[in-house]
């Protein structure tokens, strides 16, 4: 076990590559079910809730680094995260991709109609936008380009994007009151969204402990 | 379970008939599951004889039929219908059946009745979706009595030369195909003929996006997407637009039925 909490970076190497290969499944799957005609009476409906399916999936992923990672002191998972959000843009982007192709065949000026008048396309056509410039500045570069800072503060939209994602496939299920899965989705990401707002009071309450002087 | 039907030549679309296999395993029944597959998954545990479906309320002859009676209330005719899902896909279906309207005529309704209300078996032991909260069970669904006395109104019994699937709502539905597929109530209990406005399991559900009348129309939008235009499963692919929704799913002639009637209020 000692190699999960300080492996070594030929171990990160070996961890990265397994989880591009499992991260890259849904799609593979996708992809030969197409050629195998797999995909069932509506293939398009399928691949369109599959990729959404994936994109919460990932972005949930990507929120859990940082508490397991506070849980659990290995701090090399922050390694893993960068790949876990891009992820996140690529299955959103098959996912817009089926919307904007197989929905309105290109038709732009009909798809913005579309994202305009209806909420629920709306709220899920801005949780992809949003993710475009985090996809852009994800590199190495980017990141000293903008500074720690200001790239951090820019890669805080995470915290809008993913409820915007959960309120996009709740509104998806409303018709149908099929709230099971939006409720455990939307649960999942409270939870850590809030696991980070106990973090922060707790830290600063440490810090307000070490400032304040003591009386001895 | 082969069910032998003279085609009748005036109700037949000429569009091509989606395969079985899609009509099959594609399905809405939520007594069952509320995914496409689960009808097709769970339904072969629903037993479907003996079978009676009972015919009340405002008329002058009740009675309860069983498969038997039903099948030869009248001579069974195949017809070939367009369906279109209030979800933006289509199908084209032979079914097997005979005009509603045979069953109203031989039960003489009152002067009261006004509306009729079909019932689907809501058994747990046997459905495993019934009790979710999707919806309030039984599932309830009903027509105008006009509508339903409509010659396309059809009691089905069965679809591509065979008895109808247990998916597909066996041993007897109606098939109305001029309205969103969730109005043709499936594997049907009980008949009932009212004076009010059946309370319906969608407009229950969701007022806003379900109506009672339910007309195919492709100027009334669902709240959440566009029904101007439909996927026909099988045929419209990742390579074709999707085909334009036509009004009343291409029946024109049950238009004389809403003479006056503000379609975009009464959805």
């Amino acid at each position: 076990m000692t190699f999960m909490v300080n492996p070594t970076s030929k171990h990160i190497a070996a961890i990265k590559a397994a989880l591009f290969l499992a991260a890259l499944l849904p799609a593979v799957r996708l992809f030969l079910f197409a050629l195998t005609d797999r995909l069932g009476a509506n293939p398009i409906e399928f691949i369109t809730r599959s990729s959404g399916d994936w994109t919460l999936y990932f972005l949930i992923f990507t929120l859990l680094v940082t508490p397991l990672r506070r849980l659990s002191k290995w701090n090399w998972l922050i390694k893993l995260r960068r790949m876990l959000g891009l992820f996140a843009f690529f299955y959103a982007s098959l996912h817009f991709t089926t919307f904007l192709w197989f929905d309105h065949f290109f038709d732009i000026d009909e798809m913005i109609r579309d994202v305009v008048k209806r909420p629920f396309i709306t709220v899920g056509f801005s949780a992809f936008l949003l993710l475009i410039p985090l996809a852009i500045t994800s590199t190495n570069g980017m990141v000293r380009r903008l500074g720690g800072r200001r790239w951090q503060w820019l890669h805080r939209a995470i915290y809008v994007i993913a409820p915007l994602g959960i309120l996009h496939f709740w509104w998806m299920k409303a018709g149908k009151h099929d709230f099971a899965q939006p409720i455990l989705f939307g649960t999942i990401v409270a939870l850590l969204l809030l696991s980070r707002v106990y973090w922060n009071l707790a830290q600063a309450r440490v810090q307000k402990r070490a400032a304040s002087p003591t009386p001895t | 379970r082969k069910l032998v039907a003279a085609p009748n030549s005036s109700y037949r679309v000429m569009d091509k008939p989606t395969a079985y296999k899609d009509a099959t395993t594609y399905n809405n029944f939520y007594e069952f599951g509320t995914d496409k597959s689960d009808p097709a998954q769970y339904a072969g545990a629903m037993k479907t004889s003996p079978w009676t479906v009972a015919v009340e309320g405002e008329i002058k002859k009740p009675l309860t039929l069983d498969l038997d009676a039903l099948r030869k209330l009248a001579p069974l005719e195949e017809r070939i219908y367009r369906l279109r899902c209030v979800e933006g896909w289509s199908m084209v279906i032979p079914w097997i059946g005979y005009s509603l309207s045979n069953l109203i005529r031989k039960v003489e309704p009152t002067g009261n009745a006004k509306y009729i209300e079909f019932t689907t078996l809501a058994d747990r032991k046997q459905m495993p979706g019934v009790g979710s909260p999707v919806l309030e069970w039984p599932y309830v669904e009903g027509l105008r009595l006009d509508e339903a006395n409509h010659p396309l109104a059809l009691l089905t019994l069965g679809m591509y030369g065979e008895v109808l699937p247990n998916q597909n709502g066996a041993p007897v539905r109606v098939v109305v195909p001029w309205k969103y597929g969730f109005k043709s109530a499936k594997s049907i209990v009980r008949i009932r003929f009212t004076k009010d406005q059946p309370r319906t399991a969608w407009n229950i559900s969701a007022p806003r996006e379900y109506g009672f009348y339910a007309n195919v129309n492709p100027e009334v939008d669902h709240p959440r997407w566009s029904q101007a235009s439909e996927r026909r499963i099988g045929e419209d692919g990742f390579f074709t637009r999707k085909r334009k929704t036509l009004m009343f799913n291409g029946y024109s002639d049950v238009a004389s039925l809403y003479t006056g009637m503000d379609l975009k209020k009464f959805f």
